[in-house]
């Protein structure tokens, strides 16, 4: 659920980021292949745990996919906010900057 | 366990390399622009295409240790990593990290090798339609 979570999240930016928000400033791309890195990573790791458990895998019990799925949108909000807090810190539009030089 | 721990580590050594790289590509500008010679950048430079590679090594190593903390495998006091604390655990998440940890570095690796090699295709073919275009 984390893994098919993170995939959704990781299309939705690229095409977010395709149509829309390719501005390098918005750095959105970078929030893409964060997203795309962790899919890949969590992709490999459902691979080692088919390999364990075979069928059974796919038969996860519903309070084990709750709480994955709880996990994957915490992961996605996690993202959202490390995306966040690089735009502020860089602060591209001098948007910060000029709103804090007013209130001095 | 701690499989995040290998994309990690190649995330440091691609972040010093990719450090590198751009100081060596400021400088080559710099002795361009004292010759006055025209700077043509048709290719996209190499500390580009390496800061792929690292934001996908180090967003997917944040997020994944993340999920280990949640999972409470990674705790914030010595040795940080719950496995860590028994001999047994230890040669398992060992394990884990040789076979998942390092099968994940692979692949994010390969992947944006191919990224490299599409993104170059890109590059080189994107003059010649915008010459049939104009003609």
């Amino acid at each position: 659920m984390t893994l098919l979570i993170t995939i959704f999240a990781a299309i939705i930016c690229t095409a977010l980021w395709y149509f829309k928000l390719h501005n390098k400033k918005l750095m959105f791309g970078k929030l893409c292949l964060m997203y795309w890195g962790a899919a890949l990573m969590w992709t490999v790791d459902a691979i080692a745990e088919y390999i364990e458990l075979e069928a059974e895998y796919f038969n996860p019990s519903a309070k084990d996919m709750l709480n994955d799925a709880f996990l994957g949108f915490s992961v996605v909000a996690l993202g959202l906010v490390i995306w966040l807090v690089m735009l502020l810190v860089k602060d591209p539009k001098n948007v910060l900057r000029i709103a804090l030089s007013k209130k001095e | 366990m701690a499989c995040f721990t290998v994309p990690a580590a190649e995330a440091i050594v691609t972040t010093i390399v990719t450090k590198v790289v751009k100081k060596k590509e400021k400088e080559v500008e710099a002795k361009a622009n004292a010759g006055s010679e025209e700077i043509k950048t048709p290719h996209i430079k190499l500390s580009e295409k390496l800061s792929w590679l690292n934001m996908m090594l180090w967003g997917g190593s944040i997020l994944l240790m993340f999920e280990h903390i949640w999972h409470g495998e990674v705790v914030p006091w010595f040795p940080f990593l719950t496995a860590a604390q028994s001999a047994e655990d230890t040669s398992e998440m060992l394990h884990e990290m040789a076979t998942v940890g390092v099968g994940m570095a692979v692949i994010v690796t390969a992947v944006w090798i191919g990224m490299v090699f599409a993104a170059n295709a890109i590059m080189k073919h994107r003059p010649a339609e915008e010459k049939e275009q104009a003609s």
